[in-house]
Order: C-alpha cells, then structure tokens, then sequence
C-alpha cells in the first residue's frame, strides 16, 4: 500500500499549466528519484505536497485517506516534510534556532512557558551529529557554508517522527563530501521505513540512492520505473525529450 | 568536471577555515550597544570633568526624563524594525492620546478612564496600522505614513488646535499628574516607566517564541510562513506595540505638560527612529535589541545636552545627531564586512 499518492494532480498559473495530470505513488522505506528539466513542474509538485498550494484539480492520499492541505504545517503535522531549494532558513538566527522554528522547545519558568536554549542546542547538537555535520548549534547561518546550511534544513525535517521527506535540489549547491554526506542521510532515512523524494539533477546521485525514477517533461509524467530497469543514458534521453515516454 | 574541481576547492577551504566558538567577550566588542553606552559614558564623564552643571542632580534628572519620552517609543519602535517594519505615526499616536487622555479628564472622568481611553486609543491605532500592513499588505511605509498625517488632523479635530489644561480642573486632573509626573526614590516616573518596559520587552524577545518570530520574520519572511510561523499576528502585534509605546509617552509627556497641546509629539517619530538605528537595529530587518533602542535614545539626549552646555548654538543640534547616525550605519556596514 502506497504511503502517499498523487492522483491526476494538475495545476495552473494563470495561462501557465505547470502540472497536467500527473500520477505519482510512493511506498514507506522508498527513495524515489524525481528528475526533469528546468520548469518540467517538480517544485510545484512538491509544493503541492508540502502545503504550499493546493493543486488546481486532482486529489492527494496519504496512508488511505484523502487529505486537503490548507497550510505546510498541516502537511508537516501528517507526518511530510520538506527541504526546500531555497532551504528556507532565516540567516539571522542560529542553526539550533532554524531548526526548531515554529515548533520551539519551551520550559516552566515561573507562571511562564518560555524557550528552552538548552534542551535547544542539546537535540540540534545531536541531530548533526547523526547527519555527521560540523555545523555547530549555536552558529548564525548566515556564517555557514552551503553544505552545513543543508545539515540545518535537513536536522529541521528529522526533528520529528516524519513519514515522508521531500527534497528539493538538496545536493544542488554543496561540496562533494557534502553531496556524499546527503546521500548517506537519506540512505538512514531509508533504513528507518521512511519515504524519500528526491528532485535532483545530478544523474549519479539519484543512481546511488533511488529505488525507483520517476521523469517529468512539462508538466507530464514520461516514465516511471524501478532504477534497476532504466539506465542514466535512458534517463537522459527522456529528460530532453530524444526519448518520447518509457 | 569544472564544477567538481571548484567544489572539491571549497572543501580544503572550509578545512582551513576553522573558525573557533565566538567567546562572549568577542561578541560583547562587536554589539552596538555596546558602543554605544561606551560613547554615552565617556561623553558623560568627560562633560562632567568641563562643566560642573553636566552631572548635578537636576541636570541629570532632566536627562533622563527628556529621553524617556523618546527611548520609550524606541522600545516599540525596535520591535517593529527587527521584522523589516517601520512606524512613522508613533509621534502622532503621542499627541492623539495625550489629547484623547486630556479631554477625558477635563471632563470630569475618573483618571482611571482617561488612562484607559488614551491606551486603547494607541493600541486601537496600532492595530489599524498592523492589519493593513500584514493582512492587505500595503507597505509599513505608506501605511504609517497615512497614519502619522490621519491621527495628526484627528487630534486637531478633537479640540480645534486649542490647547486642553490640566491645571485647576480638579482632583482628578491633580492626581493624574502626581502618578505620571512624579518621581518615587527620586527617579522620575518616566525613567521608571522605561525601565520596566525595557525589561520586559527585553525578556520577551530573548525568552517568548513571540520575540523568536519577530526576528524571524525579519531574517527570512517567507521561510517563517513556511515553518508555520503566524506571520501576520505577529507583525500586527508588533505594531499594537509600537503604538502602545507611543501611547505611554503620550500619557507622560502630557502629565508633565500639565496640559495638551496639538502638536505634541511632531516630528518624533524622525528621533525615535534615529535611536533605534544608532542603537543597532538595522531598518532592513532581522537585527536589534529594546536595550539598543534605549542606549541610541539617551545618547542622543546626552549629545543635545552637552551641545547645550558648551553653549553651541541649538542649530547644530541636528548636525551632530544625523552625524551620529550615519557613523552608526557605517559602523553596521564595516562590522558586517568584518
Ligand atoms: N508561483 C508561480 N507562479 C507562476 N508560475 C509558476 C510558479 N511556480 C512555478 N511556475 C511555473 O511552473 C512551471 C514549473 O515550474 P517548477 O515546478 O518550478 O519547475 P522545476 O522545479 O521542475 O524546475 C514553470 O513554467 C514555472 O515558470
Ligand atoms: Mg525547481
């Protein structure tokens, strides 16, 4: 049974049709590889998935039942969260502060419920150091390097029991030992039965870690198969479109 | 390939660049307020030594008095500029309420109603701004700008621009400007206003998830919506604040008046800004602190005072504040850089 799935999902701007129909399923413990050219409609799909908006027609369904988001916190509430390209973060505040923001640790302090620091920069601490990350909790991200800036947007969706992780570019703007850092983490994603999309443009990143691949071409779904069955010269061709459909 | 040589660049780098944890000294010498309350201290110091009149009772009492009118609206004003806002009406919220407020008492209503009517005033303000702002998302700019020339024209249409006293219109007029105009422990109330408020604004920017929010939305608006932050309340309640702040002034300063007149508090807001900006807050958001708002205030204050002393003539009174203030955002863009 598919943890979420995407039934005939589309989605308009205006005149612009962003998403045409597009079926998508994934399964608990699946890293399933999103891939497409520049507008081929992946971050709108994972907007969609997120909360961000609601697809224009079309229906979503998580673990059997169909869901309507209004917000990403309901998303994010039913157990989906995502990476985002722009990662989202807020350069003035520390790492520990990112990840924890909109759900902030409190403790008792009188007749008051205020932020809890340490318990704060405690978990971050530990959450980066399970991801293998030298970003430091009590760093402002705005000193941070492209890769420790990802470990904060990635420790910000381990927080909680999440189901499903949905990435966006997440090895996009990184160093190589960080791409192999991502990868890793994803993989012990994997291992603890969560689902995991990963929108990528590096060939060989999604051939190291994705179950199965899924091509988009304006809008549409072109293919959508097990890894093992396809091949990165396939994939390339279905990208640009020298490979109609498979 | 090309790009995977530069990454695999960036990788010695940042193994070279191992930058150690900023000790709590590095970071006090590189806060504003911090130099700030230096600059105040030395200026202080240094006119106490040239002229005896700086660091007598009464000078220093009107001091501090003169800049809590200011540094009191700083407080609000900082929270509002830490998430990428600006209050432009908080000098008209000042007058607005010392009229509402003065009115009220002349006609004979308990002080506790006058006190009242002036608050929800400000607060009734502040949440027209607020709500234009983050709800029709019209720009803090122009909204407080229409505010700042609405309230303005209101006021003026309460009392028709004649002056509302306090003096000899009875014993609740009297007992209002005991409370407000006093000075418990020989410090002016006030001074004892600011104080709480700093305090508690300070703590609840430091220690609620509402003041997390506040720099949050000035860091990174949209990634704040994203993680679930309530955006919108929070910029309303920042601008609620903002005209609570202006409206605590305005119920000292016309206290200490003794009487309304219409232009109270014009062209406030312009100094109230300036304190902020010298304290540390930085007008494009995400920086700031109620203290830093403060210490901008009383630096000002002290810089007019001394001016005053030394006999310059009051006309260069601007000069040496817009100077301040440019040195102050210079200082922000070299500590950036660095
Ligand atoms: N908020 C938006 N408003 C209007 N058009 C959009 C918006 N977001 C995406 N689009 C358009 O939708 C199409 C798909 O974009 P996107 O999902 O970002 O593609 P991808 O992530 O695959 O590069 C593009 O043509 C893009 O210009
Ligand atoms: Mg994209």
């Amino acid at each position: 049974m598919p943890l979420l799935e995407l039934r005939k999902i589309s989605k308009n701007f205006g005149a612009i049709r962003a998403l045409d129909e597009v079926d998508l399923h994934i399964e608990p413990g699946q890293v399933l590889g999103l891939m497409g050219d520049n507008g081929a409609g992946k971050s709108t799909m994972v907007k969609i998935m997120a909360g961000n908006f609601p697809p224009t027609s079309g229906s979503i369904v998580l673990n059997d039942q169909e869901v309507h988001f209004h917000r990403p916190v309901e998303a994010r509430q039913k157990g989906v969260e995502v990476v985002y390209q722009d990662l989202a973060l807020c350069d003035n505040l520390t790492a520990a502060a990112n990840v924890f923001l909109g759900r902030e640790l409190k403790r008792r302090f009188g007749p008051l419920r205020i932020l809890d620091y340490s318990a704060m920069f405690a978990r971050a601490g530990k959450l980066f150091g399970e991801l293998k990350s030298e970003t430091r909790p009590r760093d402002l991200v705005r000193q941070m390097s492209g890769g420790q800036r990802q470990a904060v947007a990635i420790a910000r969706a381990r927080l909680t029991d999440s189901r499903i992780v949905l990435m966006d570019e997440p090895t996009a703007a990184i160093s190589v030992r960080q791409v192999a850092e991502v990868l890793d983490l994803i993989r012990r994603l994997r291992d603890q039965n969560i689902a995991v999309l990963l929108i990528s443009h590096r060939m060989p990143d999604v051939f190291a870690v994705a179950d199965r691949v899924m091509v988009m071409r304006r809008g549409r779904t072109v293919a959508d198969k097990n890894i093992v069955d396809s091949s990165p010269e396939e994939v390339t061709g279905l990208i640009t479109g020298a490979i109609e459909a498979a | 390939m090309a790009q995977d040589v530069e990454t695999q660049a960036s990788v010695a780098i940042e193994d070279v660049l191992q930058r150690k944890e900023a000790t709590w000294w590095q970071g006090l010498l590189s806060s504003q307020p911090f130099w700030v309350t230096v600059a105040v201290l030395a200026i202080a110091v240094t006119m106490g030594f040239v002229n005896s009149n700086f660091l007598s009772t009464g000078n220093f009492f009107n001091i501090t008095r003169n800049f809590s009118f200011i540094a009191v609206m700083a407080v609000g004003m900082t929270t509002v500029i830490i998430t990428g806002g600006i209050d432009l009406s908080v000098g008209s919220i000042l007058g607005m309420v010392a009229m509402v407020s003065a009115v009220t008492i002349s006609n004979g209503f308990p002080m506790e109603v006058a006190v009242a009517a002036g608050i929800l005033t400000s607060l009734a303000v502040g949440f027209v701004n607020g709500v234009l702002i983050a709800y029709v998302r019209l720009n803090p700019f122009i909204v407080t700008l229409g505010m700042l020339s609405i309230a303005r024209s209101l006021t003026l249409v309460l009392t028709g621009a004649t002056p509302v006293t306090l003096r000899r219109v009875g014993e609740e007029a009297d007992r209002f400007r005991n409370l407000l105009a006093g000075d418990p422990f020989g410090v002016a109330m006030p001074v004892w206003v600011l104080i709480a408020l700093t305090a508690i604004v300070a703590f609840l920017l430091r220690y609620s998830a509402w003041g997390r929010y506040v720099y949050a939305i000035g860091g990174n608006e949209q990634a704040a919506r994203l993680n679930g932050v309530p955006v919108d309340q929070v910029k309303v309640s920042v601008y609620m604040l903002s005209g609570l702040t202006a409206g605590f002034s305005g119920l000292l300063v016309l206290a200490w008046a003794g009487s309304a007149l219409s232009n109270f508090g014009q062209t406030w807001e312009l100094r109230v800004i300036a304190s902020t900006v010298i304290g540390g807050a930085n007008l494009m958001g995400g920086v700031g602190s109620a203290y830093g708002g403060v210490i901008g205030a009383a630096l000002i204050e002290v810089i007019r005072n001394s001016l005053l002393l030394a006999g310059v003539n009051t006309f260069w009174q601007g000069t040496f504040v817009g100077l301040f203030i440019l040195f102050a955002v210079l200082l922000e863009r070299v500590r950036s850089r660095g």
